[in-house]
Formats: structure tokens, C-alpha cells, sequence
């Protein structure tokens, strides 16, 4: 029987706070580049348009059908041989899981935007709006908040992508926890440290999610 | 003075032709009741006129500029030429005001004290000042309507479209919408109305079209195509309105 000691987590509670600050470093940089980058490709994905709609396409499909952990991998080590410049770990993880994030949320930007009744094209176009303009006053603040569920499920998808991260020793909470578990020889508690710690981030975040689902179907 | 000039205006869907060719000018002042059963094209021809449906072919002159080429001259085509749909197509995210607003801030970037004391002003005119504030969802099919309405109205349009105005309304609040339509009416606009309301079209029209197959197949006063029709088609279409009339 395993005798659970986690006075050797807790004396080390400065270096999972440096993970921590990594981890919502990592966080925060994919959050909004994957989701911003995301609307960019939807957007892509919704036009007409071939020079828009194929690349778009061929991004989504190619970044939704490979591992993050072997983007960011690639990016860290196979880039490098390509390119003439080296690449820090958290450039590669953030590339990796922002690309894969906006491949993702690109699909929900897509979806969303075309689930907006075709008449609000047609009165917004009738007032004399361009494309950008119907899209940035009209469609789009609908769209959102039809969207806002599944743009939080992206959310915490990254936060907990960020992990991933670790593969290539980007410091964050499960590479401090690998740190900790080998020097105190103690991985279930160093691990389990980890789990605790991404629940107490995720939980309220999840709950404040159901919170503001409830409400946007309440305003529908 | 001739605000509108359409000739040969030809519009497909798929291989399907749904305007064959129409011609028509449209004066200052006039005011067209375009009739015809579902499927004559009434609102696809209604839709080309602001380029809503982009024409297959023929040409359209608006103040005597051919019009109707670069994706930036509709813009301004549109901002001229206003439109009310049978589904109201108000913004949900936005007042009544907001609604109105919207086209004057967004298009014309006017300052917002001068968009706001603008919208006030088309929302007092359809009678609905202290509808203000309160969202398309909080209002009757009636109200949305005339909302549309003050909104088409605030951008100062030369000519109004109106495609089946009351037809997703419940009965007893067509009439609120007519009474508007027929005040715009009276004040001298130039508008193009496709509708259903044969009653309101006699009184209010100064020309009516019937149309069928996508083609103009009789035109006229209200007295002579409603009364006194010639042609076989639309005098069973005024046949099959009339059959229920009291």
C-alpha cells in the first residue's frame, strides 16, 4: 500500500507556481491567436470565393487530421533543420496549438456564420452594406452568441492542450511535475498534484460556461 | 421624369428563367402594384432592381446612369433604393432605434446624436416614438414591419420596393401596415409594391402589372387591369382573389 506523502509536492509549491504562470502563458498566447486566426480561415471556409475557400479548406483539413503533440514536435525539431533559425519551445508549442485550435474554431465560426437566417444578409445588404460591414454589424454579433458554447469548449480544450507542451520541455505544470517526481522520487503525488491543479483551474471555468450558456438561451 | 429604366431583364436560377425579359420605366411619383401568382417572379424581379438577385442579362438605368457593374457602385444603388421584405429582416440584436440607426451610421457614418434624432424622427412618422427601446422580439409582426419601414425610410431612398409587405402578418394587423405604405404614398414616393392585397393596390396603386411567366403580360391603370382585365390570365387570376371576397 502506498503511503501518500505530499509534504514533498507541497514543499515545492514555487515550482509548479512557475508552471502554472507557464501554463496560462501558453494558454492565454493560443487562446487568442487560435481563436482570432480561427475566424480568419471560417471566414475563408464561408467564402464563395476559390482563392479563399480552398486554402482555407486545406488548412482545416490538414490541422484537423494530424496530432498537435506531433506538430508541435515537428515544429520544434524538424523546422529548425529546414529553416535558418532556431525556435523556442514556446514558439513551437503556441504554433502547434494554435494552428490545430484555429483549425478547429474555424469550423465553429463556419457553421455559426451560416446558421444565421439568410434575410438579416438581405437587410443588411438593402441598407447599402459591403460584404464586411453586414458580416462585422450584422452576422457576426449574432453568430457569436450562438457560438459562445462551443467556443468555450475550445478554450478549455487548449488549456488543457497546453500540457502537450512538456513533450518538448516547454516549462509548464506537467514539466514541473516531471521535475519534481525526479528529484523526489514521488511521481503519483507529483502527478496527481497536476490533475488537482487543472481541476480547480477548469471547474469554475466550466461552470461560469454552463452559467452563460443558460443565459444566451434565455435572451434567444 | 423617369427614375428607373429596366430593359430586357433576364434572370435564371439553375437552368430554371424566371424573368423572361421585362421592360419598365418607372417615374418619379408612381407608385406600381406588380401582381401575379406565386412563381411569376414578382419578387425576383423586385430583387434584381437593387441587385439583391444579380440580372443574367439586360440593363438598369437609375437616374439615368447604367448602373449595376462593380460590387461597390450596388452599395450605393442600394443606399438609393429601399427595401421592406415579407419577412421584416430587422436586426434582433438591436432596438427598434438601433435597427433604424444602423444603416445611417454604419453606410453614411453619420454622428450618432444626428442618426439617433434622424431614427426618432421615421419611428415617430410610422407611429412608434415610444417603441423606441424595445427589441424586434418585443414587438408585433405589425410594428416590426413599420420598423422596416422607418428603416428603409431613414436612408432617404429615391425609390421603395416593398415585396409582399403584409403577407406574414395576421390579419388584423395589415392594416396598420397599408395605413403607412398609403401615407408614404400620399407624401408623393416613388415605390414598387409586389402584394397580394388587390383592394389596397386599386386605391393606393397608380399603375399596376400583372406579371406572368416571368414576363409583363398586361399593364395598366388599377381600373383597367383590376376592373376591367383583357387578358385571359389575369382575369382568372382576379377570378381565383375574388372567389372567397364578401
Amino acid at each position: 500500500m502506498h503511503q501518500w506523502d505530499f509534504a514533498s509536492v507541497l514543499d515545492n509549491a514555487d515550482v509548479f507556481a512557475v508552471g502554472a504562470l507557464g501554463t496560462l502563458r501558453i494558454f492565454a498566447i493560443c487562446l487568442v491567436a487560435g481563436l482570432s486566426f480561427g475566424l480568419v480561415v471560417g471566414l475563408g471556409r464561408y467564402s464563395q470565393r476559390r482563392v479563399f475557400y480552398w486554402p482555407a479548406t486545406a488548412f482545416v483539413e490538414f490541422f484537423r487530421n494530424t496530432p498537435v503533440l506531433v506538430q508541435i514536435i515537428w515544429f520544434y525539431f524538424a523546422l529548425p533543420i529546414l529553416m535558418p533559425f532556431s525556435i523556442s519551445p514556446l514558439a513551437a508549442a503556441s504554433l502547434g496549438i494554435s494552428l490545430n485550435s484555429a483549425a478547429f474554431s474555424a469550423e465553429i465560426y463556419r457553421a455559426g456564420i451560416q446558421s444565421i437566417d439568410r434575410g438579416q444578409w438581405d437587410g443588411a445588404r438593402a441598407l447599402g452594406m459591403s460584404f464586411l460591414q453586414a458580416m462585422r454589424r450584422i452576422i457576426l454579433p449574432q453568430a457569436l452568441k450562438r457560438m459562445t458554447p462551443a467556443l468555450t469548449n475550445r478554450a478549455i480544450e487548449i488549456f488543457k492542450m497546453s500540457t502537450l507542451a512538456s513533450a518538448i520541455a516547454y516549462v509548464e505544470l506537467l514539466q514541473q511535475a516531471k521535475l519534481i517526481a525526479s528529484l523526489n522520487f514521488n511521481p503519483i503525488e507529483a502527478y496527481t498534484a497536476v490533475a488537482v491543479i487543472f481541476f480547480v483551474f477548469l471547474w469554475p471555468m466550466v461552470q461560469l460556461t454552463y452559467v452563460l450558456e443558460r443565459r444566451l438561451a434565455r435572451d434567444e | 421624369m423617369t427614375i428607373l429604366k429596366v430593359s430586357g431583364l433576364i434572370k435564371r436560377f439553375g437552368g430554371n428563367e424566371v424573368i423572361r425579359g421585362i421592360d419598365l420605366d418607372v417615374e418619379k411619383g408612381e407608385r406600381i402594384a406588380v401582381l401575379g401568382a406565386s412563381g411569376s417572379g414578382k419578387s425576383t424581379l423586385l430583387r434584381c432592381l437593387n441587385f439583391m438577385e444579380m440580372p443574367d442579362a439586360g440593363t438598369i438605368t437609375l437616374d439615368g446612369k447604367l448602373v449595376g457593374h462593380r460590387e461597390a457602385e450596388l452599395t450605393l444603388v442600394r443606399q438609393r433604393i429601399g427595401m421592406v421584405f415579407q419577412q421584416f429582416n430587422l436586426f434582433p440584436h438591436m432596438t427598434a432605434l438601433g435597427n433604424v440607426m444602423e444603416g445611417l451610421r454604419t453606410v453614411r457614418r453619420m454622428s450618432k446624436p444626428d442618426a439617433e434624432a434622424r431614427a426618432e424622427r421615421e419611428l415617430a412618422r410610422v407611429g412608434l416614438a415610444d417603441k423606441a427601446a424595445h427589441y424586434p422580439a418585443h414587438l408585433s409582426g405589425g410594428q416590426k414591419q413599420r420598423v422596416a419601414i422607418a428603416r428603409a425610410l431613414a436612408m432617404d431612398p429615391e425609390l421603395l420596393l416593398f415585396d409582399e409587405p403584409t403577407s406574414a402578418l395576421d390579419p388584423e394587423l395589415v392594416g396598420e401596415v397599408l395605413g403607412v405604405i398609403r401615407s408614404l404614398a400620399e407624401e408623393g414616393r416613388t415605390m414598387l409594391l409586389v402584394t397580394h392585397e388587390l383592394g389596397f393596390a386599386y386605391h393606393v396603386a397608380t399603375r399596376v402589372i400583372f406579371l406572368a411567366d416571368g414576363t409583363i403580360h398586361e399593364q395598366g391603370t388599377p381600373d383597367e387591369v383590376l376592373k376591367h382585365p383583357r387578358r385571359e390570365r389575369t382575369q382568372a387570376f382576379l377570378a381565383r382573389h375574388k372567389e372567397f371576397s364578401l
